[in-house]
């Protein structure tokens, strides 16, 4: 090997080096998703033709279709990646969905194409778990009390409204992502994408009442950008 | 001599033309027994006694379909309500083609029994060129039917409880008249009102007349409908037991299941009271 290969050899070692260091580290896409006007007033939910749920609430709980914050934030927003990176392979861990006082916990779930579903009863009451598709298979499943979880996945990425048709007031949403770069708005609005390789990206914000809105973000280096999103609200 | 080589130049060109074509032909075919349909056949069938309904690109949007209280299916969607295979799969041929022998009941899906049964297994090869589905995905395992036991009182007993313990009356009322208290909120997957199944109506559920085919209905589920799968939560055996007692709440119907339910005290107790409208049988929790 002559001296000018050996260096070159050594130099793309280097670089190799540098690309796998530099990616745990990476870049960061951050920031908070507010609403603007005034988002139409969330009722409390009638559970009285459901008992069993109705005597765990001391207060009845409200729909969840736009839940708000402090400083006009916006909770229950998936934020994610949904251009300029590869997909991902599924992670092995399970994501749960659990039905409890006749709600869906979380009420926004986001997973991975592919990745184990588990959806696990812990109320008195038979459910049914009736996800509504559109692209990935529709299917519709009985789960009464004490019943082992119902293991599921999905293939597409889809935004997939949950629904039980004997409580019709439970409602709930699978967010079937392609990659793992994705986040969910807390009680702040705040959310934080890490680990993002130098690059040009997408960035998108869905809520399930207002739709979604993207923007486009360039990260070099282990750098953090502010992006922030502002929905309408509509009153009704 | 240099016409018949171009002859079989022209005839190596067509059948190279034609490969592809019967290629694509086997998946737009339906085998239905020993008979088998074939898509191009059942177009023109399509076109003539289908499209008024389920509408020129098979989504259901036919001419007719605003004036239908249940809307005509969706072929593009590939969800179908009665089949043999688990929920969210697709049905077997068999399945379509008992659909459209058979009809649905409480809809404006006639029965197409007119038709031979050539001229039907076209129409299934047909209808299945709607869906992508058909062309990624194989339709599902047929779910595994233990033999019917045999009839006793004690599996009548039995079915009842597990129609009260797997809250069918939820929905289907105490007495199976389709007035259970989440009734009156069930929407189907176009968002439009769905009524529960009516047993004191009739003998004919929406998916055929037999004991099997009842047996399917709750193992299955109703794809597309507030009707789930109980596959996971019911074991085979006691399935028939629920079957059993399913046929005792269709009044109307003189079955080996009403006729041994009404010689026992508890039964004859029950069903007469079912007969009057808004009488609370006694058959379970009442809201």
């Amino acid at each position: 090997m002559s001296m000018k290969h050996a260096v070159l050899a050594g130099a793309v070692m280097l670089a190799a080096s540098a690309v796998a260091l530099a990616e745990p580290a990476g870049g960061t896409v951050s920031g908070k998703v507010t609403y603007e006007g005034t988002p139409a007033r969330m009722k409390p939910i009638d559970m009285s033709k459901e008992p069993s749920c109705a005597k765990m609430y001391t207060t009845p709980p409200l729909v969840e279709t736009v839940v708000t914050g402090s400083g006009n934030s916006l909770q229950d927003v998936v934020v994610y990646i949904s251009a300029g990176i590869p997909d991902d392979p599924a992670p092995s861990n399970a994501a749960v969905f659990t039905q409890k006082g006749c709600r869906y916990i979380p009420h926004v779930l986001p997973f991975q194409v592919n990745q184990e579903l588990k959806i696990v009863n812990e109320d008195q009451t038979s459910h049914n778990i009736h996800p509504l598709p559109k692209l990935n298979r529709e299917w519709n499943k009985s789960q009464p009390p004490g019943t082992p979880p119902i293991s599921e996945k999905y293939d597409k990425a889809e935004f997939i409204p949950v629904k039980c048709n004997v409580h019709p007031w439970m409602h709930g949403n699978f967010a079937v992502m392609k990659n793992s770069h994705y986040a969910i708005t807390g009680d702040g609005g705040a959310f934080s994408l890490a680990n993002l390789p130098p690059g040009k990206y997408t960035v998108t914000a869905w809520q399930e009442s207002y739709g979604d809105q993207s923007q486009e973000v360039t990260i070099s280096g282990s750098e953090t950008k502010t992006v922030n999103f502002s929905f309408k609200a509509k009153p009704y | 001599m240099r016409r018949i080589q171009f002859m079989k130049i022209a005839l190596n060109l067509l059948l190279v033309a034609a490969l592809p074509m019967a290629a694509g032909a086997q998946q737009m075919e339906a085998h239905i027994g020993n008979v088998t349909g074939h898509a191009e056949a059942g177009k023109a069938l399509y076109y003539r006694y289908c499209w008024g309904c389920h509408g020129a690109r098979g989504n259901g949007d036919g001419e007719n379909a605003p004036y239908l209280n249940i809307l005509p299916r969706n072929f593009v969607a590939g969800t179908f309500k009665c089949r043999s295979t688990p929920t969210g799969t697709l049905p077997l041929d068999q399945d379509l083609y008992n659909s459209v022998e058979r009809g649905f009941n409480f809809t404006n899906m006639p029965s197409w029994n007119a038709l031979t049964v050539e001229e039907r297994a076209n129409l299934v090869a047909f209808i299945k060129t709607f869906s992508p589905r058909w062309k990624t995905e194989k339709a599902g395992d047929p779910i595994q039917i233990p033999a019917e036991p045999a009839l006793t009182v004690g599996s009548i007993q039995h079915g009842k409880e597990l129609f009260q313990k797997l809250e069918c009356w939820k929905c289907h009322g105490n007495e199976g008249r389709g007035d259970g208290p989440s009734a009156s909120t069930l929407t189907d997957n176009n968002d439009q009102p769905i009524r529960p199944y009516n047993f004191t109506s009739d003998n004919r559920s929406k998916c055929g007349t037999t004991n099997k085919d009842l047996y399917k209905i709750f193992m299955t589920g109703l794809d597309g409908t507030p009707m789930p799968s109980f596959a996971d939560v019911i074991k085979p055996e006691d399935a028939w037991d629920l079957v059993h007692y399913l046929r005792t709440l269709q009044y109307n119907d003189k079955s080996p299941e009403l006729t041994l339910w009404l010689s026992t005290k508890e039964g004859a107790a029950i069903v007469n009271a079912q007969k009057v409208a808004n009488t609370n049988t006694g058959s379970g929790v009442n809201p």
